[in-house]
Order: structure tokens, then sequence, then C-alpha cells
């Protein structure tokens, strides 16, 4: 498969009033075509605020370096203005919350028409009928009523399917989706996933996936990518992560996860806090945390190693840990 | 009045909650219907799962046991005496007995009250004959407890973290030796790993205190690594409730069914081998239920019968009980 957005060196910092913290350091990786990628972590470990940056929507006291090739563009270095081409076109995104990315105060047909007519150069009346048919390949009933609704008239589920619509219109090549699925209850979440397979089954797009929920990623991912304290920790195919797990962080999130199918009377969760970006650990920054931790992970940060493509991970004892036989 | 077992610590018998909400400026009143028909009790010791979907009317439900909601009708005995009746004083001293723990740790505590306060404060208003020393004894000897250390005692809650916070709340809970603690959502707003540090303090709390949770949670695969029984409300009434591991090995209501085959199962082989099936259609509208099964409009083994009867809730041989007219047909096939 073809690669669709090649991003090398991406560091993103942000300048507080007397300091600059670093949110994303050195990150590298590859999407195909038509691949999930999966973005795992947790709170503060940089995944949302890398895929920000690559769509041009830090905050304003951030700032990104590196680069974000997609096609032979660099995203980073366009202007917002140029962007805008690639934006919503080539590169989607949508959030947690529909209702705070959809306009609460224009139907939903506005919305999207609005796009179409940006992009594409579409008359109203093309638009629209494109718009519906986009609303009904997502699933939504009834989609020319729905289409003059207001995103309040709508449920939760149908609302995040709506900005899926509005994402696809423009058949883009990548679709980034920061945690899609976490507002929404268990049943209209498994329409969603199934919706998401079908999208890079069908259209072909790349799908970033950023959630902290790794049944959600077992069920859609191809390749996962563990962020930890604004760096990748371990990346590779799904299968060799959850099987095989390198880095003892990947290790802990598998086994701080219940699983509805067994019932384990303690979880092994992970010691101590997720550090403060603000005040990272010194040598490798899951060193306070992790219970192989020896003295050189205190003073020097393991460096990420592995073939370029297939797994990698940045820890010391990389495939050299044996975890039953140690946590036994 | 169902005849107590002599370890049942609370029952509730066919409480009903509504809400009345006015559409627009000259709408006419509506009446929500966010429970009805509710019966059920919790031995000491034991934990009760509660599930469902927004609106389900769980939350509710927890509100109405700990006296924070008036239902409408029926009774919440705690040890054969009907809360919903005692006067205020009385309902003060039972919430020694009685407590809660809440979803969003930071907004469920005080910002300008120190942490060693914030544990503090129920015993200052509910057991406030005891003096200062031994006040502050028992939130350090409680803060040890729940992991949090003792030089944290003068802190704000702004300094600490979501999973920290949840502690501060969890002792604040056990500060009275409460006999029952209703945890509403007490791990949904944490990260992975601190989620799992929670639920192994909260069971190991549970042991150590001999304490009977209420635990009421969207996340079945939480719920069930904690519970002993499960109850599962569809739009503000059970239609299932039964131990743990028979509700997932075999659950025999539509609605349990399809809940359950909508929980995404964290291993990649399994998750390939299943399709994720969500239900078809919405949760309908509270204020305006189908006839007979609420489930109905969504269920796919749905007859004339189903709309035109309620289902009652049934016991069935293995103790489950079940809202649903087609059960053992469908568990048969």
């Amino acid at each position: 498969m073809a690669d669709v957005l090649t991003v090398d060196d991406l560091n993103v910092t942000f300048a507080l009033h007397d300091s600059e913290v670093h949110a994303v350091r050195d990150l590298n990786f590859t999407l195909r075509q038509g691949e999930t990628l999966a973005v795992v972590g947790e709170s503060g470990s940089g995944k949302s605020q890398a895929f920000l940056a690559i769509m041009g929507l830090l905050a304003r006291n951030g700032s990104a370096s590196g680069k974000a090739i997609l096609g032979d563009t660099n995203l980073l270095a366009l202007s917002p203005e140029k962007l805008d081409n690639y934006r919503g076109k080539d590169i989607a995104m949508i959030f947690q919350d529909p209702m705070t990315s959809l306009n609460p105060s224009l139907r939903v047909k506005t919305q999207l028409v609005e796009v179409l007519v940006r992009h594409q150069h579409q008359d109203q009346a093309t638009a629209l009928r494109n718009a519906i048919e986009m609303l009904e390949r997502v699933g939504i009933p009834e989609p020319t009523r729905r289409a003059n609704a207001f995103p309040h008239e709508l449920s939760g589920g149908m609302r995040q399917r709506v900005m899926i619509a509005m994402a696809l219109l423009c058949e883009p090549k990548i679709l980034i989706a920061d945690e899609p699925t976490t507002a929404l209850d268990v049943t209209v979440q498994a329409q969603m996933l199934e919706l998401f397979k079908s999208l890079t089954d069908d259209f072909g797009t790349a799908l970033v996936l950023i959630t902290h929920d790794l049944g959600v990623v077992a069920g859609l991912a191809d390749r996962m990518m563990v962020m930890y304290g604004g760096r990748i920790a371990e990346k590779g195919p799904v299968d060799d992560l959850f099987y095989d797990p390198r880095h003892p962080y990947t290790y802990g999130l598998l086994h701080s996860t219940p699983h509805i199918g067994t019932r384990a009377r303690t979880l092994t969760p992970i010691e101590g806090l997720p550090p403060s970006l603000e005040r990272l650990p010194s040598g490798c920054s899951f060193h306070p945390r992790c219970r192989f931790a020896m003295p050189q992970c205190k003073t020097d940060r393991p460096p990420l190693t592995g073939e370029r493509g297939k797994r990698s991970c940045a820890c010391f004892y990389e495939g050299k840990l044996s975890y039953e036989e140690v946590v036994a | 009045m169902n005849e107590m077992a002599p370890n049942t610590l609370l029952s509730v018998e066919g409480l009903k909650k509504t809400f009345g909400i006015s559409v627009g400026f000259f709408g006419r009143p509506l009446t929500l219907t966010a429970l009805t028909d509710i019966n059920f009790s919790v031995a000491k010791g034991e934990t009760l799962g509660i599930v469902g979907e927004s609106g389900c009317g769980k939350s509710t439900l927890g509100r109405c046991i700990l006296q924070l909601l008036q239902p409408d009708e029926g009774k919440v005995l705690w040890l054969g005496q009907d809360l919903t009746t005692l006067p205020e004083e009385e309902m003060r001293k039972r919430r020694r007995d009685l407590q809660v723990i809440f979803q969003d740790p930071l907004a469920s505590l005080n910002p300008r009250m120190t942490v060693g306060e914030i544990i503090a404060d129920p015993l200052r208003t509910l057991m406030p004959e005891l003096a200062t020393e031994e006040r502050r004894a028992r939130v350090l000897k409680m803060m040890e407890a729940v992991g949090l250390l003792p030089e944290m005692i003068n802190r704000y809650p702004h300094e600490f973290s979501g999973g920290q916070a949840q502690r501060i709340g969890i002792a604040r809970a056990l500060i009275t030796e409460p006999e029952l603690i209703v945890c509403d959502e007490p791990v949904s707003a944490l990260d992975v790993s601190i989620q799992a540090q929670i639920l192994n303090l909260l069971t190991e709390l549970k042991d150590e205190f001999g304490l009977t949770l209420v635990f009421i949670s969207h996340d079945l695969s939480v719920v069930r690594h904690i519970s002993d029984r499960i109850m599962v409300l569809y739009l503000g009434r059970i239609v299932e409730l039964a131990g743990s591991d028979i509700l997932h090995t075999d659950p025999r209501h539509p609605y349990t069914q399809s809940l359950l085959k909508a929980v995404p199962i964290p291993d990649p082989k399994q998750a390939r081998a299943r399709k994720l099936e969500g239900l078809i259609g919405e949760v309908p509208s509270p204020i305006n239920p189908p006839s007979g099964c609420a489930f109905r409009t969504r269920c796919l083994h749905a007859k004339d019968i189903c709309a035109a009867e309620r289902p009652p809730l049934e016991t069935g041989a293995d103790g489950r009980q079940i809202a649903c007219h087609r059960w053992r047909e469908i568990s048969a096939s």
C-alpha cells in the first residue's frame, strides 16, 4: 500500500509565560492508504496535539516543527490560507463531542453544502444532492428530513454521523478521528465502529484513530502507536503489540483493561501517575512507574529502535523481557 | 411486602420517579417517567452493578436510594426502615451509613477547602461530638487507607490529578464508616491505568471495611469486573437482574444480549472473529414510551403481544429476574 502521509521529526511546543512545554517530541511515522492506525495513550501523552499540529489547529501559543508530507507537500510549512486547500479536502478531522464541533445555529444541510461549495466549487443544488447522499451513506435514516434539522434536534449518535458525513464529503485521503466514540453509548459506538470499518474498506480512506480504549483498537486498527510523555513508546502491527508487547507501558496498559469475557479478581494497574509534561522525568520518562527500571533508565533515554515499517520500541530491554516470568 | 432475607441491607419496593418538564414558554407541562416499578434488594457485603445507556434512569435510581431525590411512589427500606418517610433529622443520622462517590472527582470537591477539610467534612456535620484531634487522626488514617500521603492534608483539590482526586472522594465517603456506598460512574473520567488502580482500591476497601456497594456504570467490562449481581435498566425499568457470571455467559433478555454484543473486546483475534452489533434505531423518548414492552421497537424478537402487554418481571429457576414475554423461546433457540 502507498504511503499517504509521512511525518518526520514532529515536535510540538507550547510557550507559557516564563517557560516552554514540549507536548510532542521526535514523532516519526507513516500512514498507508486504506489502513487504520490507532494512536493510544493517556491524558497528556501528546496523542491529540500531534494531530492538531498536522491539521494546523494548535492553540495560539503552540508551534510545530518537522515535516508532515502529504503527496509532495509539507503541511507544516503552509500558510493558513494554503492549508485551507487541503483541510477538509485531503485530510479531515472529527472530534469527541459532535455538539461542540457543529455550528448550533445552522441547519445540517447548510454546514454540509458549504464544504462542497468551498472545496469542489459545486453549485448549491448539486452540493445539496451530494450532501444528502452522503448522509444516507453514513447510515442516517430519512436523510432529506435530517438535512433540514439543527444539530440540537439530533441524537448524539446521529450528530457524530453528521460529523463523519461532513468529513467524508470530499473523499479525503486521511480521516483523523479523535476519541470519536468516547461520548457515545455502547450500542451506538458499535454502529460507529462498523461504519469506520466500511469507510476504510470502501473509500480506501486512511484512518487515524486517537483513543484510550484498547477494545476499540483491537476491533478496528491494523497498526498502533503507543505514546507516553510526548514520545512514541512502541509502535507496530496490532497483533504484535497485543500478544507480544515489548514496552512495559504497552504491557501495563493491556493489563489495566478489564475484559468482558473474563473475570479476574484484580487488575494489574500501572502504579503512579502519568507525568506532567512540564516536569518530565529524566532518562526514560516511564521509569518512575516501571517495575523493570534499572539505573540506566534514570539517566539515559532509550532510543526508538526497530526496522522501518515493522515494529519498534523505545526501551533498553526491548525484546529481552519475558513478562510472564518476571511478573510471576 | 416481600419477605426479607436476614442479611438484606437495602430493599427498594415499587419505586417510581417522574420529573415535570415544560416545553417552551407556553408549552404544556409534560411528565418524564425516569423510573417505574423498581423492586430489588441488596444483601450486606455484596456489590450490585447497575448498567444501562444514557437516560435509562441509573443515576436517578442512585439518587433515590440516597434520598437526594424523593421518589413519587414506593419505599426505600434500610434494614426494614422506610427512608422516604423518615423525618429530615432522622435521615441526617442515617447518612452516616449511606455515602456516595461521584463521576467527576474534581467537580465534586470544594475547591476552597483543603484535602483534610474535605475528608473531615462529613464527620463535622454527621458526628459533631468528635474531638478535633480524633477527627484529624481519623482523616489521616483514611488518607493512608486510600493511598494518599499524610503531607497532602493541607493541599487544595486543584493540585491533584483526576485519579488522586477520586481517592479524596473515596476517603470522604468512607470517613463515617458507612455500610453502603453508591458509586456513580466512579472511574469513567479516569485514564485506563488509573481506572485499574481505583477499581482495585475499591475492591480492597470493600473487603477491609465490609462494605456493600451499588456500582452504577455504563461500562459493562468494568461492572462485570467488580459486581456480584448486575441489574440492567432500559427506559426506567428493570429488564434483567442476575448474577454477574450468569448475566454475561447466558444473557436472556434481548436488550442484555444486544448490550453485550456491542462491547468491544481488547483482543484483536477475538475482535476480528465477531462482528460488533449495534442496536437498530434510537432509544425512544421517556416522555412518550412505547406501549407494552419499552424495548419492542428495537427488538428483533418482538411479536404482537410485546406491543399489547407489558411483560412482568419474572423469576427464573436460576434466580434471575427478567421482563420479557419471549425469554424462554429466545434462549432455547
